[in-house]
């Protein structure tokens, strides 16, 4: 058998981190895409999880605390052929890049955007996160929220986003076809994965996520945007996975199709006569 | 005496400063873009600045246009006419217009002075059918004071009017012609073949030309004609264009875009500049090639939205944690923002650098006409052939090289993996806490400075060369250093004046040539702490003996430094 194209390195990670189920299931998906490395860039901001691009082979672009979308969306216009995936965490996503996350929605790139949510500050080492459970619904001694928890999926669907779905570590099955979907999707793609984090999360243990997790039932229907919107708003006793929206609607490139034909943009060229014709319309 | 003094301050030469003023919202500016054509169309040089006040409609707007039978570099004080809609705009005026100068307005303002012409405008529009074409009898007047002929008034107005508009308009501008006789001569001679357009359009051109594919920023003055260019040529000249939620998702934009192989540039003014900062630090260490425009406002925080200051030099210097190699360019006219704009581009791609021009709202707003750019002119920079990577030799991002250059890999464009980290990393881009690599990664980086430094370029000498006064400016206060020292030595060659574009790193051979030679240096700068001189001392511990300085938004003028000169040296 050939080494797999996708590989991965020696990572930094605490032993047990919800972390390793997602990149051991990453790669596996990237092989079975039969997308060669190269034409895959993978996109982080900081954090934990947002290392997942240094431990893959692959191209990787590791940018600033929250600012992975920017440029990862800019990656993809520049250049269609590319594969971009970000992979960043709950913080770096929702909380430092919360601004970036709302309208990179908008925009409907074709990029997917995996959120290793621990509902924690895990590299900082454990203070609430924007997701962190409510602390007067919770066990108070951990790092909580005062306030009301971000819900990234009720806010990206009510966003405008095309496909938005939730998954979990602990479930590689269903995180590998929530994972394969998402890349396949044309447009933006959500995927909000719950993962524990071993070392300062003690309420979202692997357990608590376990016991609550449920697949979404054959018959849902995930083009139902009211119906989604209610789903996304289920997240105590019982946790929806699955697709909970996804929609066709036209990508950033569908509507810019002067700038996306066969030649993506960083290998066009303008004649040099049509530049001094537009210079000359100033005579 | 008295007309030795007149032709000394005009140099012999046919040249006016008219302004038109009124309320945003009253038509001035698209007046005066019409009137500028009109006038360069007949074989004008121009020069016109734009003043206005960070509203909408009401208030007091204006637009001061220099024209004559030579190329102009900046504006002057003194005024040889004003066309008014108010009375505001001539009590505001009147004290810069010359004894034998005029004041054009309708007949029925309140305006009591020897110099008004007074004329049925409103009286001349309504019987057309538009009390809004008042603006075009007004202009037909102003071009037959200046006995401009009405040759090129029908084609300028059918194409920059809506076609309902252009009848009532013409005739509006021929009724206006026939209301008085001319009073002024210019020697013109042929349509022009120069160029009439705007800093900001200027640096569009650059890009353009340089061929740049992507552009993101979020709306800022007096950026904002910048992304409001590349937006009118996204299509035609195949630029993205993201207008960013923020300037931090501008810069990250610029930044992904440039990774993935896209000539890229951000712009913005200064408080967008300072959301940029992080990232400005990012393409350093990851060595991402960037070119970023502030168009300079002054400020702090909000400071005066459309206005001119060049008071963020040192901010822009050292804006962002940590140490990297960057570059800055100051642009010093609408010639330089082609030109080094494209030169930008190529450094930054060629170091692996970000390089920041710096800019301001009187240039970026300011209209003149210069000779024709030329694409073929620019400077290029063609990116060497990455190594083709082997399983044992893997491609590494930031191999160790001679010249801390690393040779660039695109993504996709080859089997390399391209891996990028604004984390410290090693040679291959993954993430390191080794001190020896850190160092080997400082070093690397700080080591391309060495080449850029020998391809900055020295200050322009404007004057006398054994002059004894020197003065030093940047950027956009350049062309009015220039007619102040041309003014200066016709008295006494004693005047010279180096112009910095290239700023940072700061080229000192020239100033250290000159520094030798001469008395006194002072600089003139358009903020209030002198932050050139301050730059200087630093570098090269050269000191100025004495400042001009300007910071009220307003840009200085020839006649400010004549002014400045004068107080510390008592007349001239």
């Amino acid at each position: 058998m050939s080494k797999p194209a996708f590989t991965n390195y020696e990572t930094a990670w605490c032993p047990g981190c919800g972390n390793f189920a997602i990149i051991e299931t990453l790669t596996g998906v990237l092989n079975q895409l039969e997308r060669p490395p190269h034409q895959v860039v993978l996109v982080g901001g900081i954090g934990q999880a947002a290392k997942t691009n240094q431990y893959i082979t692959a191209n990787g672009f590791s940018g600033l605390h929250g600012r992975s979308l920017p440029a990862a969306v800019a990656i993809k216009i520049a250049n269609d052929d590319l594969t971009v995936i970000v992979n960043t965490g709950d913080g770096d996503s929702y909380g430092e890049g919360g601004n970036h996350f709302l309208h990179n929605i908008r925009r409907n790139v074709d990029i997917t955007h995996f959120v290793h949510d621990n509902q924690i500050y895990g590299l900082t080492k454990g203070q609430p996160s924007p997701t962190s459970n409510r602390c007067d619904l919770t066990d108070n001694s951990n790092p909580c929220n005062l306030g009301a928890s971000f819900n990234p999926l009720l806010i990206a669907i009510a966003a405008g986003a095309t496909f938005v779905a939730r998954s979990f570590s602990g479930d590689k099955k269903h995180l590998a076809e929530m994972m394969t979907a998402a890349i396949q999707h044309p447009g933006y793609a959500l995927v909000d994965i719950l993962q524990p984090c071993v070392s300062f999360n003690k309420t979202n243990t692997f357990a608590y996520y376990k016991k609550r997790v449920k697949p979404l039932d054959e018959g849902y229907d995930a083009t139902n945007k009211l119906a989604a919107l209610e789903k996304a708003m289920e997240f105590g006793d019982t946790i929806p996975i699955g697709i909970l929206y996804r929609e066709q609607a036209p990508t950033y490139a569908a509507k810019h199709p002067e700038l996306f034909d066969k030649v993506p943009l960083v290998d066009k060229q303008i004649n040099q006569s049509d530049v001094q014709a537009l210079i000359n319309s100033y005579i | 005496m008295i007309i030795l003094g007149y032709l000394i301050l005009n140099g012999g030469f046919s040249l006016y400063n008219i302004l038109l003023g009124g309320a945003a919202g009253d038509g001035i500016e698209t007046m005066a873009g019409l009137l500028e054509k009109m006038l360069k169309q007949s074989g004008c040089h121009l020069f016109t600045i734009r003043d206005f006040m960070s509203r909408v409609r009401g208030g007091h707007n204006f637009t001061q246009i220099r024209f004559g039978d030579q190329p102009l570099h900046a504006h002057r004080d003194t005024l040889d006419g004003i066309f008014t809609v108010d009375e505001k705009s001539y009590q505001e005026h009147q004290p810069r217009l010359s004894y034998d100068g005029f004041i054009l307005c309708d007949e029925a303002l309140a305006i009591d002075d020897f110099r008004a012409i007074k004329l049925p405008f409103k009286k001349i529009a309504t019987d057309l059918g538009n009390p809004k074409v008042i603006n075009s009898v007004a202009t037909g007047a102003l071009l037959k004071l200046f006995n401009i002929p009405l040759d090129h008034a029908a084609a300028i107005i059918k194409s920059n009017l809506r076609a309902d508009l252009v009848e009532i308009n013409l005739s509006a501008i021929n009724k206006g012609y026939d209301l008085l006789e001319s009073h002024y001569d210019l020697p013109l001679i042929e349509t022009s073949e120069d160029l009439m357009l705007s800093g900001n359009n200027a640096i569009g051109l650059g890009a353009v030309a340089a061929g740049l594919r992507f552009y993101s920023a979020y709306p800022m003055s007096p950026s904002t004609s910048l992304l409001d260019f590349f937006n009118a040529h996204s299509s035609t000249m195949a630029i993205a264009v993201e207008q960013a939620e923020d300037e931090i998702a501008a810069i990250n934009m610029a930044i992904g875009a440039s990774y993935a192989g896209a000539t890229a540039m951000t712009g913005t003014s200064g408080g967008g500049f300072s959301l940029m900062v992080e990232a400005l630090g990012f393409s350093g260490i990851a060595e991402i090639p960037l070119v970023a425009v502030d168009v300079q406002r002054p400020g702090p925080a909000t400071g005066f939205p459309t206005r001119t200051e060049q008071s963020d030099l040192k901010f822009v210097i050292s804006a962002s944690q940590g140490e990297f190699p960057r570059m800055v360019i100051a642009l010093r006219d609408h010639t330089d923002c082609f030109y080094q704009t494209a030169r930008s581009l190529a450094l930054a791609k060629k170091y692996q650098i970000p390089v920041i021009l710096l800019s301001d709202q009187y240039l970026a707003d300011s209209t003149t006409t210069i000779p024709i750019l030329n694409a073929s002119e620019i400077v290029h920079y063609d990116e060497p052939e990455a190594p083709v990577p082997t399983p044992d030799h893997p491609y590494k991002r930031y191999a160790l090289t001679e010249n801390g250059i690393s040779p660039l890999a695109i993504p996709g464009k080859s089997e390399a993996l391209v891996r990028v980290d604004s984390d410290e990393h090693d040679e291959s881009g993954q993430i390191t806490e080794s001190a020896t690599v850190r160092n080997q990664m400082v070093q690397k980086r700080m080591h391309k400075l060495e080449g850029l430094k020998k391809e900055l370029i020295e200050p322009e000498f404007w004057g006398a060369q054994q002059c004894q006064s020197l003065l030093v400016g940047f950027g956009s206060t350049s062309g009015a250093i220039k007619e102040a020292v041309d003014i200066l030595n016709q008295e006494e060659k004693n005047y010279g004046a180096l112009l910095f574009g290239d700023i940072y790193p700061l080229p000192t051979e020239r100033l250290r040539h000159f520094c030798d030679q001469v008395m006194e240096i002072i600089n003139v700068e358009q903020n209030a702490t002198g932050q050139l001189a301050s730059l200087i001392r630093e570098e090269t511990l050269i000191s100025c003996e004495h400042s001009i300085l300007k910071y009220d938004g307003r840009q200085l003028s020839v006649d400010d430094i004549l002014t400045g000169i004068k107080n510390f040296k008592g007349g001239f």
